[in-house]
């Protein structure tokens, strides 16, 4: 396994590596140093001379991808792409464009998002499986029948109206909870309660049903018939047997998206008034700022693939039979 | 999941039990202290004097930093007043050979003007560990980097020293301020200043930037003893004083660079870009932009009181009462994070902000019309004792002609009218009607009301455009289409090739909500019968056509930098046309008569004669047509009662200090609005238990059937 593991961190080295190409030419065929100059110095008595300073003091003020005026290995290293990403493979990812340093702001940025990233992934998953195990338990019922219509009515439904609605009715009729805000440390869970509530809600719909999908294919299975014939009761049969089979395909959309939890949610931070990470990237494109863009998109493309090396370990340890050779 | 509804029942419990309210957004209410609650929705880019110059920026450091003067909180036109100068400068005039230059003196015999400045002695610094030399190279390893205000705290005595830096700062090119390349064209030495140390900068990169600054003179800047120190600027310009009132010539203790300079400091963001040291009447105590921002007051705060005089009627409205009282009034001020515009007003409603713009969404519930067109504050916020404030802003919206484009500019008889028959078509108050909730005053001309220069009633009337009948009224359809006969366009047709009129709108505006402001855009050219393409584009490629003179027709604005009408004349000033000399003249008109105007207008006092020129100016650009002159937008604000002295002073920065709350009512209010209504829980608690029944009785079902009957 540890082979597996090498080699599969090796393949990252490529993939990272046109990942950021792709990411510099999408982000240079829209901008050129000379916008990004304009954008950070503002609209008002912006002189070239500023601007030409501009790219000067932040390295912007060289070839994008060739120097042709260097000789041997500096026509590379002389280039914006050259002095911009060489530092990201050592998870050194600078300083913004607006002067900021990267990772002291993802360091500081991250917890919020994590702290309503985190609650609402587990409650989600085991209100959502519970759910569904539940609906396939009531199945041919009358009840199963208004599950799955709640469960459709509940998808139809835009995810930015559970947060208005979730504002009004919980914050502002009931006052039962801030409509926004945060604070750090303990004093955060009067704050994350609505976001991770309405987090819940909001996913409820699409995750019973999936989950249900996939229950329904595992409780046609022989070994649940073995199971029944066994005398175990039908909650044992679900909630032991079904649900232990059925880890694959629930790890497989679990595993891969932890690593990448910290990012945030740019709606939900963005209603509830949450310091994360959500709109991070989304600024940094809006103020042209490549330094906070190729890091994080580099920073994503890491943690996806890290993602997807911890499903498959993961397969490992909730089937015996799966071998990472 | 029982625990976490144990939990949340154990919150609500706990939370019932305390005085706080459920839903109070801020951890510590404390009603001791007078705490002003306000907000914004976006980070600031730059808390450094000398590189912010956004509204947003200027909310904070305005009330951190303070200039050598400031404008009159209650008096307009607005009047400017020494703030950290102790009087007014003096001013002294120089020709060519240096001769000092006495009595009436013609601004074309000036080479140079003197501002002597005296500055106010007695004057601290708020506290701050950069006044601590020993913090400059090391910090105390037991420091856990939290908040700059665990550090040891010292002050110092402001200096005439302190302004000279600053204004060193912002030559260096390494601040990059925005105001560089005009200062350059102003303070005498500033731009050779620049060139020395951006020389200094790749030649001598070991030197710190307190080294780099201080190793070199800045030649238009004399220090004529500790209290008193000279700036020369090139010719005469009276405008200068206004710029000596902003931010950007705030002291800057050399000190704040020299300690912000720790690689450990800069390694955590904890920059003077992000940090300021002033000494306003407050200091920020707490800075996450993501989050919040909090200003304390300022300890050291100098002698300062609430004026007892004010224009007429203000005494009435109740914003004398705390005249000659010692500022600020406030203790403290928690700026926090609102995005979104439903949840920051639910909150104003709440009570947990104290004062609040109105958004489109919730204008109808903040604001209603008589039938005779009056607006007013609708019963809600009546009852809730929420006052109403509006003002016209010292701003100006405006739909510009490329002077430079071969249909609709130049300088001939044919584009004029055309640009003269548009300006007719296109119904600039039903814009405002339409799209800004009557929030705003169509433009008669350049300069916005509240500015010299502005002439309202019959005075002021575009003749192009309207006609006087009790009011301006919008000339009729049928003389734009005449204008446009005349100007070889019968029905929208050019004359000579019978093709239809097209003309092009370049806007960065292409999204769906900008849809319906472009086809009523296009729906008032179509009354003449002209065809419009809108092209949208990037803001990249947008401003890029605009520095280049390609766009046709577009959209801009102008939000003052000072009360001055120079400040908006100059951007019809044929030397500042955008294509040609990169300055602010988008349009890139240029009219040789209007330039002569504005260089003598440019540089006269606020007088009769000024007065005469620039009507003089307003007629020429009026009949040129260069802009339809679009509106100047109005402001409106809602504050609660317990918020008091709120005045709509467009050009003070420093606003915060004459700003009283009475924490007490607040809480009261606060109480009153936001009592936890639980029963709705126990309804759906109710609710599920009965659901479980059926539920139950399923399970029992379908555990005790037989498998085959």
């Amino acid at each position: 396994m540890i082979n597996y593991i090498i080699r599969r961190l090796l393949y990252v080295l490529p993939v990272l590596l046109g990942v950021n190409i792709l990411t510099f030419v999408l982000f240079f065929v829209v901008n050129t140093p000379d916008d990004m100059a304009r954008m950070q110095l503002g609209d008002k008595y912006v002189s070239q001379a500023a601007v030409d300073n501009w790219k000067q003091q932040r390295g912007y003020d060289l070839p994008l991808l060739w120097n042709e005026q260097a000789k041997g290995l500096q026509q590379i290293q002389q280039t914006i792409f050259f002095k911009k990403s060489i530092g990201l493979f050592v998870f050194d990812l600078g300083i913004s464009d607006n002067g900021r340093d990267i990772v002291a702001d993802i360091s500081q940025r991250m917890w919020p998002s994590l702290a309503i990233a985190i609650p609402s992934l587990i409650i989600g998953v085991l209100v959502n499986i519970t759910f569904a195990l539940l609906l396939i338990f009531y199945r041919g019922s009358y009840l199963e029948f208004i599950g799955v219509f709640t469960c459709v009515a509940l998808m139809s439904i835009s995810g930015l109206f559970y947060i208005i609605a979730g504002q009004y009715f919980v914050g502002k009729l009931l006052a039962l909870t801030p409509i926004s805000g945060y604070a750090p440390g303990l004093d955060a869970f009067k704050f994350i309660v609505l976001p991770v509530f309405i987090g819940v809600i909001g996913g409820l719909g699409s995750g019973v049903r999936w989950y249900r999908s996939l229950f329904l294919e595992e409780a046609s299975k022989d070994y649940v018939r073995t199971a029944r014939a066994k005398g175990l009761s039908e909650l044992q049969v679900l909630f032991k047997h079904v649900l232990k089979n059925a880890m694959i395909p629930i790890l497989t959309g679990i595993v891969v998206i932890l690593p990448l939890l910290f990012m945030g949610s740019l709606i939900t931070e963005s209603f509830f008034g949450i310091p994360g990470l959500g709109s991070y990237t989304i600024d940094a494109i809006a103020s042209q700022d490549f330094a906070i863009v190729r890091s994080m998109v580099f920073l994503g493309s890491f943690l996806y693939i890290i993602g997807l090396l911890l499903t498959d370990i993961s397969y490992t340890l909730v089937d015996p039979r799966v071998r990472l050779n | 999941m029982w625990k976490l509804g144990v939990l949340i029942l154990i919150y609500l419990l706990v939370s019932a039990c305390t005085d706080g309210h459920l839903n109070n957004p801020y951890v510590q209410s404390d009603q001791s202290q007078a705490i002003i609650y306000t907000s914004f929705s976006e980070r600031p880019k730059h808390l450094d004097p000398a590189k912010s110059y956004s509204s947003n920026e200027y909310a904070i450091i305005g009330q951190v930093y303070e200039s050598l003067f400031q404008y009159h909180y209650l008096k307009k036109p607005y009047q400017l007043e020494p703030l950290l100068a102790s009087d007014m400068p003096t001013l002294q005039y120089f020709n060519a050979k240096g001769e000092a230059l006495t009595g009436k003196v013609d601004a074309k015999d000036i080479a140079f003007s003197d501002y002597t400045i005296t500055v106010r002695q007695e004057v601290r610094f708020q506290p701050h560990p950069s006044f601590n030399k020993s913090l400059h190279k090391v910090l105390p390893s037991d420091w856990d980097q939290r908040s700059l205000y665990d550090l040891p705290l010292a002050t110092r005595l402001l200096t005439v020293d302190d302004f000279i830096y600053q204004i060193k700062r912002l030559a260096d090119p390494a601040s990059q301020s925005p105001i560089a390349g005009l200062m350059a064209n102003h303070i005498v030495g500033f731009e050779t200043f620049a060139q020395q140390q951006a020389e200094l900068l790749s030649d001598q990169p070991q030197l710190s930037k307190v080294q780099r600054l201080q190793s070199v003179p800045l030649l238009g800047i004399k220090k004529l003893n500790d209290h008193q120190f000279n700036i020369r600027i090139k010719g005469k310009y009276p405008q200068f004083i206004n710029w000596l009132a902003m931010p950007f010539f705030a002291p800057m203790p050399w000190e704040a660079d020299a300690f912000y300079a720790n690689p450990r400091l800069v390694k955590k963001n904890i920059t003077l870009d992000w940090f300021p040291v002033g000494t306003g009447a407050f200091y920020l105590h707490e800075n996450d932009p993501n989050r919040r921002m909090v200003l304390v007051k300022n300890p050291n705060f100098h002698p300062d009181y609430y004026p007892s005089e004010a224009d007429e009627g203000l005494r009435e409205r109740g914003l004398l009462v705390d005249a000659g009282q010692r500022l600020p009034l406030s203790d403290k001020v928690i700026f926090s994070l609102e995005k979104e515009t439903i949840p920051y007003w639910s909150k104003f409603l709440q009570g947990y902000y104290d004062a609040s713009g109105i958004s489109s969404d919730s204008f109808d519930q903040a604001v209603s019309f008589s039938s005779d067109g009056e607006f007013g504050l609708t019963d809600n916020m009546l009852q809730r004792k929420i006052a109403l404030q509006t003002a016209v802003t010292t701003s100006s919206y405006y739909l510009g002609f490329n002077m430079l484009d071969n249909v609709v500019g130049g300088n001939t008889e044919r584009a004029r009218k055309l640009r003269q028959a548009i300006s007719i078509a296109v119904d600039y108050e039903e814009y405002i009607s339409i799209f800004l909730n009557g929030r705003g005053v169509a433009a008669q001309g350049i300069i916005p009301p509240g500015i010299f220069g502005h002439l309202s009633g019959k005075e002021g009337l575009n003749p192009v455009v309207y006609q006087w009948d009790k009011g301006p009224v919008r000339r009729s359809l049928d003389e734009a289409k005449q204008l446009l006969v005349e100007a070889g366009y019968p029905n929208g047709l050019d004359q000579k090739s019978g093709q239809p009129l097209v003309l092009y709108f370049d806007t960065m505006d292409s999204g769906p909500d900008s849809k319906a402001r472009l086809n009523w855009l296009r729906k008032q050219f179509s009354k003449i019968d002209i065809q419009l393409v809108v092209r949208g584009t990037d803001y990249n490629r947008f401003q890029e056509k605009m520095r280049n003179g390609h766009a046709q027709m577009f959209m801009w604005g102008w939000n003052a930098d000072y009360p001055d009408p120079e400040n908006f004349l100059f951007l019809l000033y044929g030397k500042n046309a955008k294509a040609l000399h990169a300055g602010e003249n988008a349009a890139n008109y240029q009219n040789a008569q209007f330039d002569s105007l504005f260089e003598t207008m440019s540089s006269m006092d606020n007088t009769p004669q000024r007065q005469q020129i620039i009507n003089q100016m307003i007629g020429i650009a009026q009949q040129d047509a260069p802009w339809l002159w679009g509106f100047h937008p109005k402001a409106f604000s809602l504050h609660h009662h317990w918020y008091k002295n709120a005045y709509p002073n467009l050009m003070a920065n420093n606003k915060t200090k004459y700003i009283k709350v009475d924490a007490k009512q607040r809480a009261q209010y606060q109480k009153k609005w936001n009592k936890p209504v639980v029963w709705p829980l126990l309804v759906i608690a109710l609710l599920i238990l009965v659901l479980l029944v059926p539920a139950y009785l399923i399970y029992r079902r379908l555990e005790q059937a037989k498998a085959y009957d």
